[in-house]
C-alpha cells in the first residue's frame, strides 16, 4: 500500500443558504480544492462524492455523474462514485479515496461531500433525517435523532452522573469555536444558560444542544505522498484511515453510552499509526448533539469512559486545552450539511496542520483526527491526518 | 392629488389568548407569545367571512366620508380566505352597499398584500379618470392548520379606503412596489391550510421585499426615515415590523401607533390597510406617513402619505375602541367558530 497525501482543500460557506443550489455548492467547493492543489483537471482519475440522501432533498440521483459535469471533466470519462453512509457519507468517501490512491490504481482523486437541505421544510426534514435510522424499528414508531441520542444522554446522566450543565458547555465551547470561523453557519457566542433555557427538544437534549439544518459542500485532493511535494511545500499525510460500522438500530448495540463503531475504528486507526490518542494535537468529532461529543472524546480515548462531562467543567477541549476539540465549531456551529460534513472536518484538520486557521490555530499542531459518524452510530470513520 | 377620501375598519370581537393555543399543543404559552410578540388574536364568529368583514368595512367607509355609493366606480377586494374559489366577494360588496351595477369589480389575491394592491389599481383608475371613485378593501379571516405555528397570528379583520381626488384626508404622494417570485408561502386549490417555508420566510422573504420597496419609494421622492411622523410595515407577527423599521431607520415611537399585532395577530390582507387605519384615527393635519404591505410569493407595496385639514371633517373609526371590546373563547369554542368541527367544511 502506497501513502497517500492531501494536496487540496476546500469548503463553502455552511448555511441555509437560500440561494445557493446543489449544483452551485459542488461547483464552487470542486473548483476551490483543484485550484489549492494547483493540480490541472485533466489529472484527476477518479471522483468520490458523499451525500447522505439528494434523492429526497432535492429529487436527485446519481449525482455522481451530475458532478463529473458540473467539473467539467467528463471528457475524461474517470470513474465517479457516490458515496451513501447516512451522515458520515464524507468520511466515507475520504476512506474510499484513501484506498484508492493507497492501492495504487489512481493517482490523483477528488473526494467531496456536499448537501442542500434547506429546500425542504419542517417535517418533510424531520423524515428525510429519520431515514439514516432503521425504519422498521426506529422511524416507523416515532423516533428522531434527537429521541435516540437523549436516549443515550439520559443513559450516560445515569451511569456517570453526567450533568445538562456539561452538555451545555460542549455548544458554548463550540459556538465560541464558530465565532472565529468565517465559514461557519453560527457565529455568535452563547452562554450556558441560553442552551439551558431554549426550548426542549427531546429531554434532556434543548434546541441548543442540537446541530442544525445547513447546506453545505466540501472537497479534498488526495495523490501519493510521493508525488504530494512536487505540487505543495505543505501536504498533510493520511496516516490512517478507518471505517467501522455497527448495526442500524441503536436498540440492537452492545452499549449506549458508547459507540462502540467509534472505539473500533479509532483501535484501527492508532494501531496502524502506532500511537494513540494522547499523540493528537487537534480534533474534529461528530457533534451532531452536545451528548455526542461528550461520548466521542470518551469513546476516541481523549478521557476515560464517563469523564467526558467533567472534561468539559476541566475545559480540557477548547482552543487552548490540553485536546482541542471542534475548532472550527463543529456539527453545532459550523454547522452539520450531512454528508459534506465528514469532508469539512478533514478541511478543518488541514488547516490547523497547514497552520492556517487564523484565530482558532492551535499551537504547533501536527497531529490531527477526523470522526465522522452516521446515523446513531451504524457507522464511525476515523481519520489520522499529520503535517509532514 | 390622488389620495384616501374616506376609511372604514372591522375587528371581530372574539379572542383567543396565545397561552390557550399553546396550552393545548403542550408548548410554552409564555415563550411562544414572547418569541412572536402575539399576547392575543382576533377570532371570527361562526357567521363572519371575508365576505361580511368586507361590507362592514366597506359601509363604514362610505358612512365616514358621506359620499354615495353609486358614486363608487370600482371595488377590489383582496384577500387569501375568499369565500368562494370561484365566484367573486367585490360583487356581494357592490350589492350589499348598492353600488351595482355600474362598477368594475374583482377580487384579488397576494397573500397578505392583496388590499394594498387594490388601493394602487384604485390610484390608478381615479387617476386615469375612468372612475371617480374607487373602493380598495383588504380583509381576512386567515386559515391555519391545528398545531402550526400559524394558529398563533391567523387572525381575521380588515379595512376598507375610499380612493379619490375630491375632498381627500391623506394624499397618496407616490407609490413604489417591488415584486419577486419568492415561494415562502402558499396555498395550492382545494387546500385547506398555507404551507410555509419556516426560516425561508423571514430574510429572504418578508424583509428583503419590506426593505428593498421602501428604500425604492424613499429613493424616487428623496425622503429619510425622520421625515415621517408614523410608519407602519406589514405585521405577521409583533417581532418582524420591528426589526424591519429599525433596520430602515425608523424608532419605536414612529411605528408603535400602527402596530397592532400583538393584540389581534395577523390579519393577512387586513394588516397594513388596519395599521393604516390606528394611524388615520389619531393623525393631525400635515402629519406624514409611510407604508409598506408585505405579501407572501412575494412582494411589497409602499406608500408615502401626507394627511391634509380634510381629516378633521371624516368621521374616525373607532379601531381602538373597536379591539378593547372583546370576548375570550376557549380553544373549543375557537374550533367551532372556525368550522373545524366539520373538517373546515
Amino acid at each position: 500500500m502506497r501513502e497517500v497525501a492531501i494536496i487540496g482543500t476546500s469548503v463553502t460557506k455552511c448555511g441555509e443558504l437560500w440561494e445557493t443550489s446543489f449544483r452551485e455548492l459542488i461547483v464552487e467547493a470542486g473548483i476551490e480544492a483543484i485550484q489549492d492543489a494547483g493540480i490541472e483537471g485533466k489529472e484527476i482519475n477518479a471522483m468520490y462524492i458523499g451525500a447522505m440522501s439528494t434523492g429526497s432533498f432535492i429529487g436527485q440521483e446519481h449525482i455522481s455523474s451530475l458532478a463529473l459535469e458540473l467539473s467539467g471533466l467528463n471528457d475524461l470519462y474517470i470513474p465517479a462514485t457516490r458515496i451513501e453512509a447516512g451522515d458520515a457519507s464524507g468520511g466515507v468517501a475520504l476512506h474510499q479515496g484513501y484506498i484508492a490512491v493507497a492501492s495504487g490504481l489512481y493517482d490523483f482523486v477528488i473526494v467531496g461531500g456536499a448537501e442542500k437541505t434547506t429546500d425542504t421544510v419542517g417535517g418533510e426534514t424531520t423524515e428525510i433525517l429519520s431515514s439514516m435510522s432503521d425504519r422498521e424499528w426506529e422511524a416507523f414508531f416515532g423516533a428522531t435523532f434527537p429521541g435516540l441520542y437523549a436516549l443515550m444522554a439520559r443513559y450516560h446522566m445515569h451511569h456517570h452522573g453526567t450533568i445538562s450543565e456539561q452538555l451545555a458547555k460542549v455548544a458554548v465551547k463550540n459556538h465560541y469555536n464558530g465565532s472565529l470561523n468565517p465559514k461557519a453557519l453560527y457565529r455568535k457566542e452563547i452562554s450556558v444558560e441560553t442552551v439551558l433555557t431554549s426550548s426542549m427538544v427531546a429531554d434532556p437534549l434543548h434546541l441548543f444542544d442540537c446541530s442544525p439544518i445547513t447546506d453545505g459542500a466540501a472537497a479534498l485532493v488526495l495523490c501519493p505522498l510521493d508525488k504530494a511535494k512536487e505540487y505543495t511545500d505543505t501536504p498533510i499525510k493520511i496516516v490512517a484511515s478507518s471505517q467501522s460500522s455497527d448495526t442500524l438500530s441503536l436498540c440492537r448495540r452492545k452499549s449506549l453510552d458508547s459507540l462502540l463503531a467509534t472505539k473500533k475504528a479509532a483501535d484501527k486507526a492508532y494501531k496502524k499509526a502506532g500511537y494513540g490518542p494522547s499523540h493528537i494535537d487537534v480534533a474534529e468529532v461528530h457533534d451532531c448533539f452536545t451528548i455526542a461529543e461528550i461520548m466521542a472524546i470518551e469513546d476516541l480515548g481523549f478521557v476515560k469512559k464517563g469523564e467526558g462531562g467533567k472534561a468539559m467543567d476541566d475545559k480540557l477541549t477548547t482552543l487552548d486545552g490540553a485536546i482541542p476539540i471542534n475548532p472550527s465549531g463543529g456539527l453545532k456551529a459550523r454547522g452539520h450539511p450531512l454528508g459534506a460534513t465528514g469532508i469539512s472536518q478533514a478541511h478543518e484538520i488541514v488547516l490547523q496542520l497547514r497552520g492556517k486557521a487564523d484565530k482558532r490555530q492551535i499551537d504547533e499542531a501536527r497531529v490531527g483526527l477526523c470522526h465522522n459518524v452516521g446515523g446513531s452510530g451504524g457507522t464511525a470513520v476515523v481519520h489520522l491526518l499529520e503535517a509532514i | 392629488m390622488v389620495g384616501i377620501v374616506g376609511y372604514g375598519t372591522y375587528v371581530p370581537r372574539y379572542r383567543i389568548k396565545t397561552g390557550e393555543i399553546a396550552k393545548i399543543w403542550g408548548k410554552d404559552g409564555d415563550a411562544i407569545s414572547k418569541g412572536l410578540s402575539i399576547q392575543e388574536k382576533t377570532v371570527p364568529s361562526i357567521d363572519e367571512d371575508t365576505a361580511t368583514i368586507s361590507v362592514e368595512v366597506a359601509r363604514q367607509a362610505i358612512s365616514s366620508c358621506g359620499i354615495l355609493a353609486q358614486e363608487i366606480g370600482a371595488i377590489y377586494v383582496g384577500s387569501e380566505s375568499h369565500p368562494y374559489a370561484v365566484k367573486p366577494t367585490a360583487t356581494i360588496v357592490g350589492e350589499a352597499i348598492g353600488a351595482t351595477p355600474d362598477i368594475i369589480a374583482a377580487d384579488y389575491e397576494f397573500a397578505c398584500k392583496a388590499g394594498t394592491a387594490a388601493i394602487q389599481s384604485c390610484m390608478a383608475l381615479v387617476e386615469s379618470q375612468m372612475v371617480e371613485y374607487g373602493l380598495a378593501i383588504g380583509s381576512d379571516v386567515a386559515q391555519a392548520a391545528p398545531g402550526d405555528a400559524l394558529e398563533y397570528a391567523a387572525a381575521a379583520g380588515g379595512a376598507a379606503f375610499i380612493i379619490g381626488k375630491k375632498q381627500v384626508i391623506a394624499d397618496i404622494n407616490a407609490t413604489t412596489s417591488y415584486t419577486t417570485d419568492t415561494p415562502d408561502f402558499w396555498r395550492r386549490e382545494s387546500q385547506p391550510y398555507p404551507g410555509h417555508g419556516e426560516r425561508f420566510t423571514g430574510e429572504p422573504a418578508y424583509f428583503r421585499h419590506i426593505v428593498n420597496c421602501t428604500k425604492k419609494l424613499m429613493d424616487k421622492i428623496k425622503s429619510t426615515p425622520s421625515d415621517y411622523d408614523y410608519a407602519v410595515f406589514h405585521q405577521p407577527n409583533g417581532k418582524f415590523p420591528m426589526r424591519v423599521a429599525k433596520m430602515l431607520g425608523f424608532s419605536q415611537q414612529q411605528s408603535e401607533t400602527g402596530l397592532l399585532c400583538p393584540i389581534i395577530g395577523n390579519t393577512y390582507s387586513g394588516s397594513t390597510p388596519l395599521g393604516l387605519v390606528a394611524i388615520l384615527d389619531i393623525a393631525k393635519p400635515g402629519d406624514r406617513i409611510l407604508a409598506t404591505s408585505y405579501g407572501s410569493g412575494a412582494g411589497s407595496d409602499s406608500f408615502d402619505i401626507t394627511v391634509t385639514k380634510e381629516i378633521t371633517s371624516v368621521k374616525r373609526s373607532g379601531l381602538k375602541e373597536m379591539i378593547v371590546k372583546k370576548e375570550y373563547v376557549d380553544y373549543a369554542t375557537y374550533m367551532k367558530y372556525r368550522g373545524q368541527w366539520s373538517g373546515g367544511k
